[in-house]
């Protein structure tokens, strides 16, 4: 006997909820109607994120290193379906290893990029990498599932809190991902997911002044503009690999913090 | 130069003899061209302006305004100085900046008289930091600059080529050696501009250059006023621009830069809170409070222009402060005794008085110790301002002058969120003798350096930079060598 299946609906992630687009817009992809978000919904993604950074980057980095381990196994669980809305089975598993691969490097970071500075005085003086505070990502088109997955985990591991806005052309995969995220015990706001138009959410976050980097690796169009926005509050602007792994992908996201303090009796 | 009043100690009444370094030892010339190619150049501008002390006013010398011809001749020629320097065995970069780590100590008294007459910094600083600093910034990257494969393993690390370089007024010999010596170290060669109001010392370490007998062209320096930045800045022949300086004229550079792929490192405004805990040691933080924003005239992007104090001892710290301000000398820049020296420009004196006019209005208590101020000259009295609140201009905007804004705490989390709460994000000091809370409290600081019983701390080991708009990139350490490199591992 035949059963009606029942079929999903595809919404943003902001703030750890599912939440339609403000505006009610959306857009269809593969026969699927997805949210469009907003100019608003792109703000509520911010303010999320902000909230959430206290909680994510203040967590031990062994626990972050935990809590994106299990994203990957929320992903593993979810791999059939990742793989429908992707590139397939081999993104999928390319994905799923490189959330590994990253959540690993949560407890290494100070001793990669952080040091003890011999200065010329009586003090102690060491310098320790720390996470940039609100990061707004920009995922390639391509690949969907891989493309996202590479420029938000760097982001991540140090415990920066992201707005991400998905593959323009697949992102349907973004949202299977929100959902693994979603019970993955990361706090809610820390990972933000937006699906719509990279042309108007992309200003909107490059001038956005509670934003302090942004990853402009998916950026399609006008790049100059976009930077242009983000002088106004000084943003960091990265570009980095759209599918790939390195520690090199997670140092510009993080700012070097150093401390001083006398040595004496 | 500026009397206090007597002093009564014992009953003896005693006032402090005039101790002025000789301005002897500094001979400037009449007259100073562009430093390009190893050559000293007539401005094809034809333009000339005057740098003063801004002590006395006095005309020291006459600077070349360059203009955009000029820019271009000294980006060329950092092009071709790029060529030679950067395919100069490593080693042999490490000894020329070695000799000049040399030569800027066996000239630092030179050097810190000629930045004190330029700049009005009291020869105290000039001597004791600016100059031993500078020195040591070429001492310790001339280490590095056949050890970047150590510095950077398996990355196989590249000069960039051709670095802008903009420095502010405020340290002008040690913002030099802060962007050169690294740059140099890193196989770049370099167009420095030096501030308006501050172009003596570069132009004499131009002359450092050529008894190192720098090959010609790796260093280049040219003189003007913003126009000459702007124009270097907007250059097509750069590829890396190194600036430190204002937080509105940085964010102006990183517009201009927009969509150039050009690398940039930008050291911009701060408003660090200095945060006092009830069980300070009380006498060591009034010394580092008073380093803190009348070190350099308040002239001092990392000053600590806000102070935090824990509401409890809020009226013994005051009366320790008043007492302490009490004793601070202000006058000659050349006197040794002098803890104040001038205000380096009108345009700046404008500003902080300006600011201080808000304070007022806008309901701050102001506190000035009885002060003589010169009459020729840029001065302006250390200054506190109690019965602040967050949202005062004084609390907010940089005034990089001797003016400190006093507000209070009760606990640890509410300093923590008062410390945080501006635009910027450079340093921040605390100050406590309980470790726990020095930890924790610089866990929670949003700012690149903190200063933990101690304050305006500085060293080429040590990396410096800020957080939000105070600028990205280090300067110092391994971490600063990244900005003048890129990798192809």
């Amino acid at each position: 006997m035949s059963r009606l299946p029942v079929k999903k609906t595809y919404k943003l992630f902001i703030g750890g909820a599912f939440p339609r687009s403000e505006s009610g817009r959306t857009f269809v992809v593969d026969g699927q109607n997805v949210a469009l978000a907003s100019r608003k919904d792109a703000r509520d993604a911010v303010r999320a994120a902000r909230g959430a950074f206290a909680r994510w980057s203040g967590a031990t980095a062994y626990n972050r290193g935990q809590v994106l381990y299990r994203l990957a196994e929320m992903m593993e669980a979810r791999a059939a379906d990742l793989a429908a809305v992707s590139g397939g089975r081999d993104e999928v598993e390319r994905s799923i290893d490189r959330v590994v691969w990253y959540a690993g490097w949560a407890d290494k970071l100070a001793q990669a990029l952080g040091g003890a500075n011999a200065v010329a005085g009586p003090y102690f003086n060491f310098t320790i990498p720390e996470p940039t505070g609100v990061v707004a990502t920009l995922a390639p088109d391509e690949p969907p599932l891989e493309g996202l997955v590479s420029r938000i985990l760097p982001a991540l591991v140090s415990g920066n809190a992201v707005v991400a806005v998905a593959s323009e052309s697949s992102p349907l995969a973004a949202i299977e991902l929100a959902e693994a995220a979603a019970t993955s015990d990361m706090p809610g706001g820390a990972l933000n997911i937006l699906t719509g138009r990279k042309a108007e959410l992309a200003p909107i976050l490059a001038g956005h002044a509670d934003v302090n980097a942004i990853d402009l690796t998916g950026a399609n169009g006008d790049v100059a503009e976009l930077e242009r926005l983000a002088a106004g509050n000084v943003k960091r602007i990265v570009r980095g690999m759209p599918a790939g792994e390195s520690l090199w992908e997670i140092e510009p996201l993080v700012e070097m913090k150093t401390v001083w303090h006398p040595v004496g009796v | 130069m500026a009397e206090l009043e007597p002093r009564t100690d014992g009953g003896l009444e005693w006032t402090y003899a005039p101790a002025p370094e000789s301005r002897a030892i500094v001979s400037f010339e009449e007259r100073y061209g562009l430093y390009i190619g190893g050559e000293t150049i007539e401005p094809r501008s034809g333009e000339w302006f005057t740098s003063i002390s801004p002590a006395s006013e006095e005309p020291l010398a006459e600077v070349a305004q360059a203009g955009p011809e000029d820019v271009d001749a000294a980006v060329g020629a950092a092009r071709s100085g790029f060529a030679a320097w950067s395919e100069l065995r490593p080693a042999e970069r490490a000894k020329y900046l070695f000799r000049i780590a040399r030569i800027i100590q066996e000239r630092s008294r030179e050097l810190a008289v000629a930045e004190s007459l330029d700049g009005g910094k009291p020869i105290k600083e000039s001597r004791d930091v600016d100059l031993p600093l500078a020195a040591a910034h070429f001492f310790y990257h001339a280490g590095w600059a056949d050890k970047l494969e150590y510095a950077f393993p398996n990355r196989r690390p590249q000069p960039l080529g051709v670095a802008a370089q903009i420095i502010p007024w405020n340290f002008p010999l040690l913002m030099l050696a802060w962007k050169v010596a690294p740059a140099l170290a890193c196989g770049n060669s370099v167009v420095l501009k030096p501030a308006e109001t501050t172009p003596l010392t570069a132009l004499l370490f131009a002359d450092v250059c050529r008894q190192a007998e720098l090959p010609a062209g790796a260093v280049n320096i040219i003189t003007g006023d913003g126009s000459t930045g702007a124009e270097l800045v907007r250059h097509a022949g750069i590829d890396k621009v190194a600036f430190t300086g204002s937080t509105e004229v940085g964010k102006a550079i990183q517009r201009e830069l927009a969509g150039r792929g050009v690398p940039h490192t930008l050291e911009l405004g701060g408003k660090a809170a200095n945060i006092v805990f009830e069980d300070c040691a009380l006498d060591q933080a009034i010394e580092g409070i008073v380093n803190g924003i009348y070190f350099n005239q308040g002239h001092v992007c990392c000053a600590g222009s806000r102070l935090l104090v824990q509401e409890s001892i809020l009226e013994p710290l005051l009366g320790k402060l008043r007492n302490r301000l009490s004793t601070l000398r202000l006058g000659d820049p050349l006197d040794k005794n002098t803890d104040i020296g001038a205000i380096n420009s009108r345009a700046q004196l404008d500003r902080i008085t300006e600011l201080v006019a808000s304070g007022e209005a806008e309901g701050a208590e102001l506190y000035q110790p009885a002060c003589e101020l010169p009459e020729r000259g840029f001065w302006f009295p250390p200054t506190v301002f109690t019965n602040v609140a967050q949202s005062f201009r004084i609390a907010q905007e940089e005034i990089f002058g001797p003016v400190l804004s006093v507000m209070t705490f009760r606990t640890p989390a509410e300093a923590v969120d008062k410390a945080n709460n501006t635009a910027y994000g450079l340093s921040a000091g605390v100050w406590t003798e309980k470790g726990s809370r020095i930890l924790w409290m610089a866990d929670r600081l949003r700012a690149g350096v903190v200063w933990a019983n101690t304050f305006n701390r500085f060293d080429p080991a040590s990396p410096f930079g800020g957080y939000k708009e105070s600028g990205f990139g280090r300067e110092g350490g391994r971490h600063g060598l990244e900005a003048y490199l890129r990798f192809e591992g």
